[in-house]
């Protein structure tokens, strides 16, 4: 398990690390956390002649509120990200699913903007950033900057909206302050990937479902966001029958993965009744 | 025999902490990775991609001129005194196995089959190099699926013929142990109950927590070996026996070793490579292994095909048992590859009164990894197969599954119990340990919530398993290993040696690796010889330390070797008796050995065992013509195998719209006769019924349609944690042994071999009534809830394919 020989260069700015980017274009890779890099490093199933790492870079952490948006730093590490308070209380959906992530070492090694840059579709970061609307602060070549919908950022398996000489630096949420959350994951070990995953935030007011932003996890190349399930949710009684009648096709137009934990058909059956029982439990259930 | 002094048993039966652990723990332990030896190489091997493959060329000359690399082997480089790799238990005379050269020679026959090796000055240099090594390769079709395989569709070695490597068949009306078991059969045929499955055995990968790691030193007049192995004298006398060097020249190491599991308890490939390489460039070099390399490189455990015939009265009285089992050895018959099945033959019959049995086991070649011991070794396989045909019985009979079985096991007045398979069972109390079990259990509560759930049409199913196991181990009497063909004996050895200082230096033949030898062990000398626990010290593991000795496997190190221990030490203070006579002047008929004191008998004086070990060392003043030494040793051969045994209950609770298994509650009741330190008995069985629990429910290595393991590290190979297990509610029965002088029974796979069967027959309890009759583990909740939809589909008629999964 030893990588092939590759330069290092930990800077200290944004701005460092973008051009650095600039200068070693498609032989660089960039290093947050390194829980998904180190381990395709050590497989050799990727040698980069030149890793940067964000690990200097102080601005790229913590978690501030600006007016209705909360300001989440690409470099916080899930566990900061998942004991948060201020995430707790407006977007208690990203503790919830963010508090999920593998293990305790990982969670405190990993970083929130890493995993969504990295974009696996198993991942648990995904699905509710885009449940919430989250948008992507992208910062590129000579001081632009440039914000990217959570619909727009998700591109393909691995693949997000960033250029290669770009770099992810915030992500905003829309606070949902006073919403229910749930993040329902579905795994056979603790620190498993998730087989399939649902976030759910709901705002109920007297057992009615006034709004409800739904995302699922590993049904797809992508998270993918589940309007129609949204929209069918709205207005109807938070009851298990209610909901259960609402969420019937979340899976219709997922295509989601066979491996050995199940097939395609058994993730679209899973993910209509994890939506049910995510829902319900975010509205109170 | 029994224990003859009465002086209370201060250390034995004490929850002691680890002596051990404090090393292990805090980053000071040495392990063979951690060996550094000046001007030492590494090694890195170049592995085959290809299940099976002809190899047409290998081009190692850029891999030479890199920079820091000294050499490159293949197999053309090799000569006669690489050696080849053993297998020491042919099971029948006629076994066909393939020669196991550390590097093949032309053909690859598994994938992460050694091709060549790059030898560099440091570990990234060779792995860096090994990248550069061009290997030819022209695919061959592969045996893979079992079935296939010994149908002989596709050879994984042409040049055998044939990939049936040997047919083991044991049967009670020829032995003399029993009838005749297609009489049995037909029998209930016509009047009685036929219950006929066939079980998969799920492929495990034993997945030590310390990869295997190899440093040879060839410097010196001896040559010495560091491996993480179980097995360091067996090791020595391998490479004595292939590579050509004298067993005397050779000194074996297993320092700390991070786990095996039956995993390392084998002779590799990397071993001998290592050891070859070390000889021809007269330079230290040491080869660690990757997690990946781990997986698929060294051996696996289980993977076979269980065909069952049980036949009954219509009351439940079993008559008959017929057993035909394929196992799948992988590529090469490996040291006792072909042996783990056959262990189990003398254990599908249990704690029951089997009548009549036949027993038939085809080992088969195939192009995957080779296969050996995983802990319990056969004996998994046979308790899961009769413990979910007892339930099936029961179930079929409607009868309740522990009245079924009351009505076969051996009553705890009948032993000893000789079985229908040959051995004599010494002791057990199958009633005591199961009312216990039941009790703690609350299994009557839980049958009533399971009903309750069941009238409720809960989605949330609840379902109770039951394992009655009991297990053959510490292995083993020689004789009966002779008698099935097995290459070496089954004695342990133990020296005890008391120092100047008074302290006590104990060696064992037996090779600890994370068992907790050292602190049980110095309990059981600290008791025999009345000193402090502290003044013992173990020493183990070192072929120059520990002379002789069989090494760790088969929950045989308390059972033999601390037999061999306790003969040791007593031997010990029968050779200190004379000595203490002569210093307090009396005679040595007056003199009693108590709590580490020689007393004379109706006097205060007397002396310490201690400060007779002093007086010995300095033999100022001995009888005349005594040689001046104590220490002692002993070799203990067992005239029997030691049968611990236990009932295993488990409650799931099954989520019939996902197929998820929850478990609820896990009692056990082992009885594992007199118990030396209860922490370690207590880590032994939780560990245990991890694994247990994990062929049940997560593990399984999978291969694809071309030879490659698909579950080739931890994404895929699911290895529950704590956080996956729920706390376990262990107890004990004891009935002790009556083989050895302890009453002790062997407890290291125990939680392994009963717990598989109970947490499936769980799982089956809960599901049954949707009309499942199987679910092939591992029980992922796909397989589970498909089993669930299918029975469903057939009670409704909506669908014409069978429940079984």
């Amino acid at each position: 398990m030893i990588p092939a020989a590759f330069d290092y260069a930990a800077p200290a700015t944004v701005e460092e690390a973008l051009a650095l980017l600039a200068e070693h274009g498609d032989d660089a890779k960039i290093i947050a956390g390194g829980q998904s890099l180190l381990p395709v490093l050590r497989l050799r199933l990727n040698a980069p002649e030149f890793v940067i790492d964000l690990g200097k870079i102080d601005r790229l952490r913590g978690v501030r509120e600006d007016g209705d948006a909360l300001v989440i730093g690409a470099m916080t590490t899930h566990s900061a990200v998942a004991n948060d308070p201020l995430v707790a209380q407006h977007a208690a959906l990203i503790s919830k699913a963010v508090a999920t992530v593998a293990d305790a070492q990982v969670r405190n090694r990993g970083t929130f903007g890493g995993a969504l840059a990295h974009a696996d579709p198993a991942g648990d970061v995904g699905a509710p950033a885009l449940a919430l609307g989250a948008e992507f602060v992208i910062a590129g070549q000579g001081g632009a900057t440039r914000t990217v919908d959570a619909a727009d950022f998700f591109v393909d398996l691995f693949e997000t909206a960033i250029g290669e000489d770009e770099l992810l630096t915030e992500i905003r949420v829309p606070k949902h302050t006073g919403w229910g959350a749930h993040y329902e994951k579905f795994v056979r070990i603790a620190q498993q990937w998730s087989i399939v995953a649902v976030a759910a935030a709901v705002k109920a007011e007297g057992g009615t479902i006034s709004e409800a932003r739904v995302a699922l996890t590993n049904m797809g190349s992508t998270p993918l966001r589940a309007t129609a399930v949204e929209q069918a949710l709205q207005g109807k009684p938070a009851t298990e029958d209610a909901i259960r009648e609402a969420v019937g096709a979340v899976a219709d137009g997922t295509n989601p993965p066979t491996d050995l934990n199940g097939d395609a058909d058994y993730r679209k059956h899973l993910a209509q009744v994890l939506t049910r029982r995510a829902v319900l439990t975010a509205a109170g259930g | 025999m029994t224990v003859t002094d009465d002086r209370p048993a201060a250390e034995i039966g004490k929850d002691r902490r680890r002596k051990e652990d404090r090393r292990l723990i805090t980053g000071s332990s040495r392990y063979t990775d951690n060996i550094v030896l000046p001007g030492m190489l590494h090694l890195a091997m170049v592995r085959s991609p290809f299940a099976h493959a002809k190899i047409t060329a290998i081009d190692t000359s850029e891999a030479k001129q890199a920079s820091n690399v000294v050499a490159v082997y293949t197999a053309a480089d090799l000569d006669e005194s690489a050696g080849v790799l053993i297998n020491a238990w042919p099971i029948t005379p006629d076994q066909k196995a393939p020669v196991h050269a550390p590097l093949p020679a032309d053909r690859v026959s598994f994938a992460g089959e050694i091709v060549a090796v790059v030898v560099a000055r440091s570990a990234a240099a060779a792995r860096d190099a090994a990248e550069m090594v061009d290997v030819d390769y022209d695919e061959l079709p592969a045996a893979l699926d079992l079935k296939d395989a010994v149908a002989d569709k596709v050879l994984a070695h042409p040049d055998l013929g044939t990939n049936k490597s040997a047919l083991w068949i044991f049967d009670s009306k020829e032995a003399g142990t029993g009838g005749d078991v297609e009489e049995a059969i037909s029998a209930a045929r016509s009047d009685g109950v036929v219950i006929e499955r066939e079980f998969r055995q799920n492929r495990l990968i034993p997945a030590f927590m310390e990869p295997r790691s190899v440093v040879v030193d060839p410097t010196g007049e001896q040559l010495t070996m560091w491996s993480a192995t179980q097995v360091p004298h067996i090791v020595r006398f391998a490479l004595a026996a292939t590579t050509g060097v004298p067993e005397s020249k050779i000194r074996v190491i297993a320092p700390d070793v991070g786990g095996g599991f039956g995993g390392k308890l084998q002779v590799t490939p990397e071993e001998w490579l290592a050891w070859w390489i070390a000889r021809q460039l007269h330079k230290p070099v040491k080869f660690t292994e990757t997690r990946s390399e781990s997986m698929m490189a060294a051996h696996h455990g289980r993977d076979q095909w269980q065909k069952l015939t049980l036949a009954a009265t219509k009351e439940g009285k079993v008559t008959g048992l017929k057993v035909e089992l394929t196992a799948d050895l992988g590529s090469y018959v490996a040291i006792v590859g072909g042996g783990v099945p056959v262990l189990g033959a003398f254990m599908y019959n249990a704690i029951y009164k089997i009548p009549a049995y036949h027993f038939a086991c085809q080992t088969v070649l195939t192009n995957k990894t080779w296969t050996d011991a995983y802990r319990g070794a056969g004996r998994p396989e046979a308790t899961f197969a009769i413990e979910r045909l007892m339930s099936d019985l029961a179930d079929e009979l409607g009868m309740d599954p522990f009245e079924l079985r009351e009505k076969n096991w051996i009553k705890h007045e009948e032993f000893p119990f000789t079985t229908v398979a040959g051995l004599e069972y010494d002791s057990g109390n199958y009633e005591a340990a199961t009312a216990s079990a039941k009790e703690f259990f609350g299994y009557d509560e839980l049958r009533a919530e399971q009903a309750r759930r069941r009238d409720s049409r809960d989605p949330v199913q609840l379902g109770i398993g039951i394992s009655t196991f009991t297990e053959m181990c510490g292995l083993a009497p020689s004789r009966v290993l002779g008698s099935l063909d097995y290459g070496a004996g089954g004695w342990e050895h133990a020296s005890v040696r008391m120092l100047a200082t008074g302290k006590v230096e104990v060696v064992t033949g037996t090779s600890a690796h994370g068992q907790g030898h050292e602190t049980a062990f110095s309990q059981i000398i600290a008791d025999r010889l009345g000193v402090p626990f502290e003044d013992v010290e173990v020493l183990h593991g070192d072929t120059q330390v520990s002379v002789k000795g069989l090494d760790t496997y088969g929950s045989r190190s308390l059972v033999v070797g601390g037999e061999a221990l306790v003969r040791a030490a007593d031997k010990v203070v029968e050779k200190a008796k004379p000595v203490a006579a002569h210093l307090l002047e009396a005679s040595v008929d007056d003199i009693e050995f108590s709590a580490g004191r020689f007393g004379v008998k109706g006097t205060d004086a007397g002396l310490s065992i201690q400060e007779v070990a002093g007086a010995v060392f300095s033999a100022h003043n001995l009888p005349d013509g005594m040689e001046p030494s104590i220490d002692a040793e002993a070799t203990f051969d067992p005239i029997n195998f030691n049968y611990p045994h236990g009932t295993h209950l488990c409650a799931v609770e099954v989520d019939t719209e996902t197929g998820q298994i929850k478990m609820r509650k896990y009692t056990c009741v082992d009885d594992v006769g007199n118990i030396i330190n209860p922490l370690i008995v207590e880590g032994q069985v939780h560990g245990g019924l991890a694994q247990g629990i994990a062929q049940a429910l997560f593990e399984d290595a999978v291969f694809d349609e071309r030879g490659t393991l698909v579950s080739g590290s931890f994404v895929d190979y699911l290895v529950p944690s704590a956080a996956d297990l729920i706390s376990f509610d262990a107890h004990h029965a004891s009935t002790p042994a009556t083989t050895n002088t302890l009453g002790t029974k062997g407890v290291g796979e125990a939680g392994t071999i009963a717990s598989t069967p109970a947490v499936v027959n769980a799982v089956l309890d809960a599901v049954r009534q949707f009309g499942v009759k199987d679910i092939v583990m591992p029980c992922s909740p796909a397989r589970v809830y498909a089993a669930i939809a299918a029975g469903r589909a057939v009670d409704t008629g909506s669908a014409s394919e069978g429940a079984d999964q």
